[in-house]
């Protein structure tokens, strides 16, 4: 019986691993290897989901950054994501599983199909984690480094071991960490290029555990037709590696067209960089969303 | 034909952000805004019932009283009808319970074979993207989210789905649910007619005892008791040492050269 209330039949971390065109995505070996951490601090077991159409190969690269075993499902209906299908694969494998924790990557997939699996699965999903957290002594040295919380004059519940969630929210302004004590699994979705991706374990990669699960998926569960999907040759803005950002404002409102050829001027002179911008510069129209760095944007790791 | 719109009123976090001693948001001291995303699914209806005189364009919002004034601003632009969802009972609600209350609120207003709901993509005050795709859910219809272009054809509506490097056209059949980014379309303004007459067109508040006997409407599935997700702690984060204004002019330009030269970064 599958009860999202009755917490101890609930166990082990999963990931849910984003496959397009035969590829993972790298957001998914960032939350394998967060994933890691938190398994080991609960002394459970790290699975990576796989879901797609000939994808089992791709099976072994979730073990080397960590996961114990691989679920994988597949299905021609798989090929290409849909909300309907990936909804239904996601929730039938946690019925049957139970994991504690599931993880998913905060693209633009994962924020379709997180909501709707939380919701199909009743159960809390918190949005864009930058912070993941079970051990509370941990939490702690989290909010001693990035909070201005007196920690030491407050009473913690030192033995929790539920899952704290921390986000941005108001744009920035405010952190948040969320807590789902009383449905399982505890589910969140994670930012893109915040957390730390391990080094790739290639015996970790061949000794992995490989286990096959069925799906009674079929066209009648698919309610949307996807008629194409697009790649557009525009020019990808690479904020997540680069080593020099040249971030604009509100400032360039006079002449955003200027300043933007300036800061992208600045780049080059400094190496060949990339031009970021904020939340206000954004929202502004000055230029497009995918320049946009900080809290609510990407999470860099810029020299300049 | 029904368009169903649900909207938002969010706290305008471009502006100044006021926090209380505590780290929570000081709402009453910051502008109220019509979530932008919501505006341009305002405006995504709007334009489909440009080509379909005879739908209705119906806004819905969950929130407190002074919520109506927003709701006055939709029907001038243009919307034929407004529901407030406004109740003691539904405060404190989470993602999961405020779809939850939503969703019952449209099963209340009814929802028919060529009907379509819009929400924005995300509200600017929890940036989730969560209630449009769970209201959805709870409905049992299909969902497009992000949606940079719509196109409807009788019952089945086309839409372009944008992802991080290109983008999905997706079809649905009607009843579905639609999330709007701003790419998608440019808001219209109040028309002085719709301002002077926007008080004549039906509006009504619907609370917990009208929507109690709804099959979604439960004490444990909305308001803070049926929220799954509480907030554990919240925080500002710490204030970021303060940056150096460099002159804008040659001297300047040698100034910060030097600076980054002398600590090998350039």
């Amino acid at each position: 019986m599958y009860d999202c209330t009755d917490i101890k039949s609930f166990s082990g971390v999963m990931v849910f691993c984003e496959a397009r065109e035969g590829k993972i995505n790298t957001t998914s070996f960032e939350l394998l290897s967060e994933g890691r951490k938190l398994a080991d601090d609960l002394g459970t077991e790290l699975s990576g989901l796989l879901i797609g159409k000939d994808v089992k190969g791709l099976a072994g690269q979730i073990g080397g950054y960590g996961a114990d075993k691989v679920y994988v499902v597949e299905s021609p209906l798989l090929e290409t994501y849909t909300t309907d299908a990936y909804t239904k694969v996601i929730s039938d494998v946690v019925h049957e599983k139970k994991p504690e924790i599931l993880l998913i990557g905060a693209t633009n997939i994962g924020r379709d199909l997180g909501p709707r699996c939380a919701a199909r699965l009743h159960t809390g999903l918190t949005a864009d984690a930058t912070h993941l957290d079970i051990d509370t002594g941990k939490y702690l040295d989290f909010l001693r480094e990035s909070s201005t919380i007196d920690v030491d004059s407050m009473k913690w519940d030192m033995e929790d071991k539920g899952l704290k969630m921390t986000r941005p929210a108001f744009g920035g302004h405010l952190m948040a960490t969320i807590i789902c004590p009383r449905f399982r699994p505890q589910m969140s979705t994670v930012r893109p290029g915040v957390l730390k991706c391990a080094e790739f374990d290639q015996a970790k990669a061949d000794s992995v555990v490989i286990e096959e699960l069925k799906t009674d998926l079929s066209d009648a569960d698919l309610k949307t037709r996807v008629l194409e999907v697009v790649k557009e040759t525009k020019e990808i803005v690479d904020l997540l590696g680069a080593e020099v950002i040249v971030s604009v404002g509100q400032g360039i409102a006079k002449d955003p067209e200027k300043g933007i050829a300036l800061a992208s001027e600045l780049a080059e002179v400094l190496g060949g960089g990339v031009v970021g911008a904020s939340r206000a510069a954004v929202d502004a129209g000055f230029i497009s969303g995918d320049h946009q760095v900080g809290q609510t944007g990407k999470t860099v790791r810029p020299h300049i | 034909m029904k368009y169903i719109v649900c909207v938002k009123q969010v706290p305008d976090t471009q502006g100044k952000v006021a926090v209380k001693e505590d780290g929570t948001m000081d709402r009453s001291k910051m502008a109220a805004i019509i979530n932008p995303d919501d505006l341009n699914a305002v405006e995504a209806a709007l334009t489909l019932k440009d080509s379909n005189p005879d739908a209705k364009v119906v806004v819905v919002t969950m929130g407190p009283p002074p919520a109506a004034g927003m709701l006055h601003e939709l029907l001038a632009m243009g919307a034929d009808e407004a529901v407030l969802v406004s109740g003691r009972e539904f405060g404190g609600s989470d993602t999961f319970a405020t779809s939850q209350i939503l969703a019952g609120a449209i099963s209340h207003i009814g929802i028919e074979a060529d009907d379509v709901i819009f929400c924005g993509r995300q509200a600017i005050d929890g940036d989730t993207a969560q209630v449009g795709p769970q209201i959805a859910e709870k409905l049992g219809i299909p969902q497009i989210s992000y949606a940079a272009d719509i196109e409807q054809n009788g019952n089945t509506l086309k839409v372009k789905r944008v992802l991080e490097d290109g983008y999905m056209t997706i079809e649905a059949d009607t009843p579905c649910l639609i999330t709007c980014i701003k790419e998608l379309n440019k808001p219209r303004y109040m028309t002085v007619s719709g301002i002077l007459e926007f008080d004549k067109k039906p509006y009504s508040v619907f609370d917990y005892e009208t929507l109690k006997d709804e099959p979604l409407i439960e004490a444990d599935t909305i308001g803070l008791k049926g929220s799954p997700t509480n907030v554990y702690k919240s925080f500002s984060p710490p204030q970021k040492a303060p940056g150096r204004m460099i002159a804008a002019n040659e001297s300047g330009v040698k100034e910060l050269a030097q600076e980054l030269a002398a600590k090998h970064i350039i």
